[in-house]
């Protein structure tokens, strides 16, 4: 078994562990390793060909290849260690890394900082539990995202998609554009879930209509799918009785959800947040397990990949300071609770000693509210909803007004003359 | 003749009402919150374009498709056209980001480049 | 292709159906020296009722006196260590605990445990505080239960694909894709019509599964019938595992079920159901939002923590249970050299095992003779699963073969080389790679693997990937090459 030390080992070689393996390095950490199941760094940004990435960090509307290759360049111009085709296996709360691939076989690798950048998975039939027979044809979006722009196939010439996300809706138009039909994007909200932006592009484009509080309710087909039934769904989602409607299909697309990737984190010992699927961190992206750091969608679900490379810089920043035994222990660390219309907010914990970024979703929309940080700094809104994440900063002169030891996070309603600090 | 257009400019996703004369003309444009919105729902009632991403086939290469993109925005009405120009296109590795795959592409005057490196096979 | 046209085939045995039933009785008889034949109409063994099984080695105690089922459950039981060693499966004999939620189900729970004494079953009775001590977080409302501690659970088309590998090592042969189309007897042969080939038995062994009634009236043996009686099951990511440890049963309300139960797989993924409902199609294998209902609201009232958001996959199978709610073995009564095995339905997977080790004293009573064959191999060795081994040893694996080094479903830790033997052993499909190598079994439900392992099965069988198929002919996955659709519009 072949044995190596490093400073900063970043697992996983999409937007988040490339930023964080530079932020790592440029911070002084001297050794840093990346490890990358797949053949070659970007991760799922590879297969998002779209453009649409980038607007806040370049300044650019670039592909997701475009964001990767420039994050890639940067790396490859450093003396960052990049392990390919590499699985880790096992992450010990002591920071021992065990990792395979076909010609290192094992590898043991002691690291005084770890980077956990493992991204998320997508939702499966079985955890929506749709009923109806099992056909081919049925796919979750990424899935077929990556047939479609990396492996070069094209599931089916008839697809519905289930979820308006903006993963189901740019597979729309990736269908529609590649010559497919889409009979319908169903969604079971009363709003599409992705950008506006994306479903004037991707559906009113190529007049694929968005069917809005529905969802699908029976899965036809004994070989291969044949149709699926849809039908409205009340205010608890279930399916209303007589609502139903048969679309002919062959290919079914799921877009209904993202799951950080939390296995071996789970295995390390490292405390998962519930709601967020999500190693709690505090406000230095570190975990429960000392020296474990986290980010990017493995951290929780983003919707922009500019807020991964950002949170991804600070926790490859705070690990090389880890690993250079340059972080001090906080005098005073205060919980970070969510209130009044907060689904989340990451991260769990903060010190005060620095400047926070706080990333969090609302439960549910609203429209001229405040986001009110503890007091400390309240922003007016417009209007909020779940699938937009919020993030604010505060500044260590507000945090220093902080009293207490908990910061609640709330959304209240706006008053004449709610302040913007 | 009204027409209503969702703003895609900025999350606020305004729904701007325009009135539309005989000649296409816009009478009058209404529900913007910016300037912004006006620019964009002019352009998109006159003339909407679109940035076109796709991929092409390759020869060589690591992977069996290089994606693409235009370096600017083509005439909406354009895309099905484009993507049929694309169709039968192989690109030979190794490939660079922003290598021109087609120089002014179907005389819009915007060329087609690649998204990303491509390695030759190995 | 017209029936004159097709291969002609003669055999001494031809086993119609390559469920559980019909392996085992293939390996068993290939312990002779037969020329055996095993007939499977889907593209791989296993893939009928086996396949939705839930996997259970009962203990011997919810069957009625008298039945064929209680002759066969415990011996059969007693036999799937030594069985699951040799045939190199996976199986876990974890128990099976009947859990009395009332005084009244207490009585329930006595029965058993009488039943258990009797049959020499080993049987403990708990307390509730001997229960929750063993299983904690069963629902505190238990009263107590039994336990069977030889119960236990397997997967049973791992056992299916062991079992027909292991009779194919041992002489048998195998075809699949051969549904028989028609069935006849002249003189003392029987005739069997697949797509392909006709084939001519000196025995014919039915164990058709759902379709032993119409395999039997093609003979004109009219005298069973099969009502199929479908059960949903959902299965939970494997980081549920331990929940509990045994597999947990209530006291059963109805005659025809044992109740839906809480079940640990031999793979460590927690699993529940079935619910049991007669339908009338032998195809309908789709899940329901009502059965999910009962089957959660049921197993929740044992294991009040179970959590709906953890589930990865659901299912459905049918029971091919029989008109005379018993097990049907025996030769038909007017077509000499036809044995029927039919209505194997639960505890049919427990008994099978036991059945077929009765199976050569059965035909020998009927004049057939047996030569066992000296060079009979009793072993054969399963896949390697790289995720059950040491660090060590996985490092050894991956300097003999790069492969092992090449983790393809990374769920489950699966890897290329053991993809590629579930090829060499008779996978063909999507379906077969996930049963044989657990390959796209786990929480991503083959959302990132799947591309990569139709890329292997394209490679290893050297067919397009559009014909790379889920399950068999007409379950191609994926239809297009990128570009294909281009200009042609949809038509």
């Amino acid at each position: 078994m072949k044995r190596s030390d490093v400073d900063v080992a970043v697992i996983g070689g999409g937007p988040a562990g490339l930023a964080a393996a530079l932020a790592a390095r440029n911070e002084g950490a001297s050794k840093v390793l990346i490890i990358e199941r797949n053949h070659e760094l970007g991760g799922i940004l590879q297969q998002c060909i779209h453009h649409g990435f980038g607007l806040h960090r370049f300044k650019a509307e670039l592909t997701g290849p475009e964001y990767a290759q420039r994050f890639i360049n940067l790396v490859k111009e450093t003396d960052i260690e990049v392990l390919l085709e590499t699985m880790v296996l096992e992450v010990r709360d002591d920071r021992t890394i065990y990792a395979v691939n076909s010609t290192d076989g094992m590898l043991e690798i002691g690291a005084k900082a770890v980077v956990l950048a493992m991204g998320c998975r997508e939702r499966t039939r079985g955890a929506l539990r749709i009923p109806g027979k099992r056909p081919a044809g049925i796919f979750s979006a990424g899935t077929a995202q990556r047939y479609l722009n990396i492996d070069g196939y094209i599931p089916g010439k008839k697809a519905v998609i289930l979820g308006s996300g903006d993963i189901g809706l740019i597979m729309a138009r990736r269908l529609a554009l590649e010559g497919a039909q889409v009979e319908a994007v169903v969604e079971i909200l009363p709003y599409a879930a992705g950008l506006a932006r994306n479903v004037v592009q991707c559906l009113e484009d190529f007049d694929i209509p968005l069917i809005l509080q529905s969802t699908v309710v029976q899965i036809h087909g004994d070989d291969r799918l044949e149709a699926v039934t849809i039908a409205k769904v009340d205010e608890n989602w279930k399916p209303i009785p007589g609502t139903e409607q048969k679309i002919e299909c062959d290919t079914l697309l799921l877009s209904v959800g993202l799951i950080p990737e939390n296995e071996l984190s789970r295995e390390a010992g490292v405390a998962l947040d519930p709601i967020t699927n999500g190693p709690k961190v505090d406000d230095t992206l570190m975990t429960s397990v000392p020296g474990v750091f986290a980010c990017g969608n493995v951290l929780h679900v983003h919707d922009l990949v500019d807020n991964v490379s950002k949170e991804a810089e600070r926790a490859g920043a705070f690990a090389g300071r880890y690993a250079l035994q340059q972080q001090a222990d906080a005098a005073r660390r205060v919980k970070v609770e969510a209130g009044e219309n907060i689904r989340y907010v990451v991260p769990h914990e903060i010190s005060l000693d620095k400047p926070v970024e706080f990333f969090m979703r609302v439960q549910r929309p609203e429209q001229n509210v405040v986001l009110d940080l503890g007091g400390l700094r309240t922003v007016k809104k417009p209007s909020v909803r779940p699938s937009e994440m919020l993030n604010i900063t505060l500044t260590e002169e507000m945090l220093s007004k902080l009293e207490g030891d908990t910061l609640t996070v709330r959304i209240v309603p706006q008053k004449e003359d709610g302040v913007d600090a | 003749m009204r027409k209503s257009l969702t703003c895609t400019v900025c999350p606020l996703s305004c729904d701007v009402v325009l009135e539309i004369g005989e000649n296409n003309e816009i009478l009058s444009l209404t529900g913007n919150k910016c300037a912004r919105g006006k620019v964009y729902a002019t352009k998109e009632h006159t003339a909407p374009e679109r940035t076109l991403t796709t991929t092409v086939k390759t020869k060589g290469g690591s992977l069996p498709l290089l994606p693409v993109r235009s370096d600017q925005p083509i005439p909406k009405p354009m895309l099905k056209k484009a993507m049929e120009a694309t169709a039968d296109l192989v690109v030979d590795a190794p490939v660079k980001m922003g290598d021109i795959v087609i120089e002014n592409f179907l005389d819009l005057g915007v060329n087609l480049v690649a998204s990303r490196d491509l390695d030759r096979a190995h | 292709m017209n029936r004159e046209e097709k291969a002609k085939k003669k055999v001494q045995v031809a086993i119609i159906g390559g469920g559980i039933m019909g392996t085992l009785a293939a390996r068993e008889l290939s312990r002779y020296d037969l020329d055996i034949l095993l007939l499977e109409k889907e593209a791989e063994v296993g893939w009928g009722t086996t396949k939705a099984n839930s996997g259970i080695v009962h203990a011997g105690i919810h069957e009625d006196p008298g039945t064929l089922k209680a002759k066969y459950c415990f011996p059969g039981n007693q036999m799937f260590p030594q069985l699951c060693e040799e045939l190199d499966v996976s199986f876990k004999q974890n128990g099976i605990l009947v859990v009395a939620l009332s005084e009244q189900e207490m009585e329930t729970v006595h029965m058993y445990y009488q039943r258990g004494l009797e049959r020499g079953v080993p049987v403990r009775l708990l307390s509730r505080e001997e229960v929750l001590a063993q299983e904690p977080n069963l629902t505190p409302d238990v009263v107590g239960a039994v336990f069977a501690p030889e119960g236990g659970s397997v997967m049973p088309f791992e056992l299916a694909a062991a079992a027909m590998e292991n009779a194919v090592a041992n002489g048998a042969e195998l075809m699949v894709d051969s549904p028989v189309l028609s069935a006849w007897v002249e003189g003392t042969s029987k005739f069997l019509e697949t797509p392909t080939h006709v084939i001519e038995a000196d025995l014919v062994i039915n164990a058709a599964g759902l379709f032993t009634d119409e395999i039997a009236a093609m003979f004109g043996d009219d005298y069973f019938s099969i009502n199929p009686r479908k059960g949903e099951e959902y299965l939970f990511d494997l980081d549920l595992e331990g929940l509990v440890t045994s597999t947990v049963f209530p006291v059963p309300s109805g005659p025809t079920s044992k109740g839906i139960l809480v079940i640990p797989t031999s793979e460590g993924n927690l699993m529940i159901g079935p619910t049991s409902d007669n339908v009338p199609e032998r195809a309908d294998l789709g899940t329901s939002y009502e059965g999910f209902d009962r089957i959660f609201e049921q197993t929740r009232r044992l294991v009040p923590s179970l959590d709906a958001r953890k589930i990865v996959a659901q299912f459905a199978g049918l029971r091919a249970a029989s008109d005379r709610g018993d097990f049907i073995i025996e030769f038909s009564p007017t077509v000499p050299g036809l044995f029927h095995l039919a209505g194997i339905e639960s505890p049919g997977l427990t008994a099978a095992p036991a059945i077929a080790a009765d199976l050569p004293r059965m035909l020998e009573e009927q004049g057939y003779k047996l030569t066992p064959k000296s060079d009979f191999n009793p072993r054969r060795e399963g896949i390697v699963r790289f995720r059950l081994l040491s660090r060590e040893e996985q490092d050894e694996l991956i300097r003999q073969n790069p492969a092992y080094g090449r983790i393809v479903c990374r769920c489950e830790t699966v890897t290329e080389a053991e993809i590629v033997d579930a090829i060499k052993r008779g996978a063909r499909t999507l379906d077969g790679i996930k049963f044989r190598a657990r390959a796209g079994a786990g929480r991503c439900q083959g959302g990132f693997c799947q591309p990569v392992i139709m890329g292997l099965l394209s490679r290893e069988l050297g067919i397009p990937v559009e014909e790379v198929t889920k399950r068999g002919a007409g379950t191609e996955q994926i239809y297009f090459a990128a570009k294909e659709l281009l200009g042609k519009g949809v038509s």
